[in-house]
C-alpha cells in the first residue's frame, strides 16, 4: 500500500476550554445549528461540525430559542420561569451546548 | 402484514427520564436514515444484506430522489445514509448528491470504491457536508476478497489512496466483523490511520445473502468477547453505527445508542421507495409503505401501523427477566428474526449464550423467513468471492488475459 495521507486532527480550543460558557454574556443559538422540535424536546444539528445533540425537556428548547432575545444567558432562564433550583442543571445544559459549539455569543 | 412482533401493549410516552427510554417511543422524523439508491451492483459479496446484484427496473426517478430529498428537507432529516447495491452506479448519482447538500441534507455514503477515481475524489474532497464509507471486509487482499471478490481489496485501497492524496478530510473505511477477519481488528486501525482516514466497524447480520454465509462467518463467542474488550479499549476512535449493543450484556455499556431503533429513530428507504424498519430488515413483514403513496415518507414514518408498534418498550418474553436486559435490550431485531428466532427472545449471539441454546432447541423442519427480493447476479460475475468455493470466471475472450491465452499453437 502506498501514499499514506498526514492524519487530520484540528483542535478548536473553543470546543475544549471547559470555561467557555459565560451565562452573564449574551448567548444565541449558533448560526449553523438547526433545531427540530421532538415529543421530549428538540434535536440539535450542527452543519458544521455534524454533530448531534439533544434538549431534554421543552423548556430547555423555549430558552435555546430565546437567548437571542435577552442580553444574558441568565436573563433568558429567568424570562423562561425556571425554578431556581433547576437553574444550576440548566446552565450546565448550556455550557455543554457551548462547548459543542451549538451555541455562540452574540456580539 | 404478518403479525410477527411480539404483544407490546400501546403506553403513553414518559416525560423526562433518559434519551434511550424516549427513544423508544419513536421521533417525529428519523435520526438515521439509510436510503439505497440501487440494487445493482459491481460486486456480488457473499454477505449482501440486500442481496443486491441487479438494478430493479422500478427504482425511483431521478425526480422521484429528488422529491424524497425536498420532503426529508421539510422533515428536518440532517443527513441520510446513501448505500445499495452501489450507489455511484446510479448515473445520476453525482446530481442527487449535490441536490442532497443543496437542500440541507447531508450525505454519507458507503461504496466499494469502483467509481472513485482521482477526479471524484478530488470532487468529494471539494464538497462540504458529504462523508465517505469504503467498504473493506479483510485487512488484506486475501481476507478480503474471498467475501468481496477478487480484485475488491485494489478497488478499495485504490479509492482511499485517491481520497487521501485529494485531501478529502474524515472518510471512512467500513468493515463488517466476520469470523475471518475478526483478529485483524489493529490491521484495519493500522491501515485506516495510514491514509488519515477513520475506521468504523459494524455487525454481520443474517440478512440478504448474509444469510447464507451467517453460520461460517459470524463471529464466534471468543471472538466477540476480544472484539468487546477491544472497544471498550479503542471505541472512542472507532465508529460503530452502535450496531454493537448486543455484547453490552458482557458487562460495561458501549458507547452510543444501547437500543434496536427499527422503525424509532433509524429506517430504510429501498431503491423503488419501499419504507423497512431498518436496513437489514428487508421483509414484508418490517414493510410499513412506500415513499411513492399519498402523504409521502412523512405518512409512512408517522402513521403506519408497524411503526407504531415497534415504538411500544418490549415488555415481555424471555429476555425481560434476564439481569443484563437494560444493557442489550433483547438485541437485534433482525438477527432473530432471520435466524428463526422468536422476536421477544435472545439475539442469536446473545453473550449469556441464551442465543445458542435458542438456536440449537430451534425445530428441525424450521424454514427460516426469506426476504421476497433477490436480485443476486443470476450469472458469474467478474472476481467472484470464493468463500462458497465457487470457480473465478473465465476470462470472457481468451485476449482478455493474455493475447496467447488459450491459443492451441500448431
Amino acid at each position: 500500500m502506498t501514499s499514506p495521507a498526514p492524519a487530520s486532527s484540528t483542535t478548536d480550543a473553543a470546543v475544549t476550554d471547559p470555561s467557555v460558557f459565560d451565562p452573564e454574556l449574551p448567548w444565541q443559538r449558533a448560526r449553523s445549528v438547526a433545531l427540530r422540535p421532538e415529543p421530549f424536546g428538540a434535536l440539535v444539528y450542527h452543519f458544521g461540525t455534524r454533530k448531534l445533540s439533544f434538549l431534554k425537556s421543552k423548556t430547555l428548547v423555549r430558552v435555546v430559542e430565546t437567548l437571542a432575545d435577552h442580553p444574558t444567558a441568565t436573563a433568558a432562564l429567568l424570562a423562561c420561569e425556571v425554578p431556581e433550583a433547576q437553574r444550576p442543571t440548566y446552565v450546565r445544559a448550556l455550557a455543554d451546548l457551548a462547548r459543542s459549539q451549538m451555541i455562540e455569543t452574540r456580539t | 402484514m404478518t403479525a410477527v412482533l411480539p404483544s407490546r401493549p400501546a403506553v403513553e410516552r414518559p416525560t423526562g427520564g433518559r434519551l434511550i427510554d424516549q427513544f423508544e417511543y419513536g421521533l417525529d422524523a428519523p435520526i438515521c436514515l439509510t436510503w439505497e439508491l440501487t440494487y445493482a451492483c459491481n460486486l456480488a459479496c457473499v454477505h449482501c444484506l440486500s442481496s443486491s446484484g441487479r438494478r430493479d427496473p422500478r427504482e425511483l426517478s431521478t425526480a422521484e430522489a429528488e422529491a424524497v430529498i425536498d420532503e426529508l428537507q421539510r422533515m428536518q432529516v440532517f443527513y441520510v445514509n446513501v448505500g445499495g447495491g452501489e450507489p455511484t452506479v446510479r448515473p445520476d448519482f453525482w446530481h442527487l448528491l449535490d441536490y442532497a447538500i443543496g437542500h440541507d441534507v447531508g450525505v454519507k455514503f458507503s461504496t466499494n470504491g469502483v467509481k472513485l477515481d482521482k477526479v471524484r475524489a478530488a470532487q468529494l474532497a471539494r464538497t462540504d457536508y458529504v462523508d465517505v464509507q469504503i467498504s473493506l471486509d479483510g485487512a488484506t487482499a486475501e481476507v478480503n476478497d474471498r467475501v468481496r471478490g477478487a480484485g475488491s481489496f485494489a478497488t478499495a485501497t485504490k479509492a482511499l489512496e485517491n481520497l487521501a492524496e485529494a485531501g478529502m478530510k474524515d472518510f471512512k473505511v467500513s468493515v463488517v466483523v466476520t469470523r475471518e477477519n475478526a483478529g485483524q481488528l489493529d490491521e484495519f486501525k493500522a491501515l485506516t490511520d495510514s491514509y488519515g482516514a477513520q475506521l468504523r466497524i459494524t455487525r454481520l447480520r443474517p440478512s440478504g445473502r448474509g444469510a447464507d454465509v451467517w453460520e461460517q462467518l459470524h463471529p464466534t463467542m471468543a471472538q466477540q468477547k476480544d472484539l468487546y474488550s477491544w472497544l471498550l479499549a479503542n471505541g472512542e476512535h472507532v465508529l460503530t453505527g452502535d450496531s454493537f449493543f448486543h455484547l453490552s450484556a458482557f458487562g460495561e455499556a458501549l458507547p452510543g445508542l444501547n437500543l434496536c431503533g427499527a422503525g424509532r429513530v433509524v429506517c430504510l428507504i429501498d431503491p423503488v421507495g419501499d419504507v423497512y424498519a431498518c436496513p437489514f430488515a428487508i421483509h414484508e413483514d418490517f414493510l410499513a409503505g412506500n415513499v411513492r403513496s399519498p402523504g409521502g415518507f412523512q405518512q409512512v414514518w408517522q402513521q403506519s401501523e408497524l411503526f407504531a408498534d415497534l415504538r411500544n418498550p418490549q415488555t415481555g418474553g424471555a429476555c425481560t427477566k434476564c439481569q443484563h436486559f437494560d444493557s442489550c435490550r433483547g438485541g437485534c431485531m433482525a438477527a432473530k428474526f432471520f435466524t428463526g428466532l422468536p422476536l421477544d427472545g435472545p439475539d442469536p449471539e446473545c453473550v449469556q449464550g441464551y442465543g445458542e441454546s435458542a438456536l440449537a432447541a430451534r425445530d428441525t423442519e424450521l424454514v427460516t423467513p426469506r426476504s421476497h427480493l433477490d436480485h443476486s447476479h443470476t450469472g458469474p460475475v467478474r472476481g467472484q468471492p470464493t468463500l462458497l468455493g465457487m470457480p473465478a470466471i473465465p476470462p470472457a475472450k481468451i485476449c482478455d488475459e493474455s493475447p496467447l491465452a488459450g491459443l492451441q499453437l500448431g
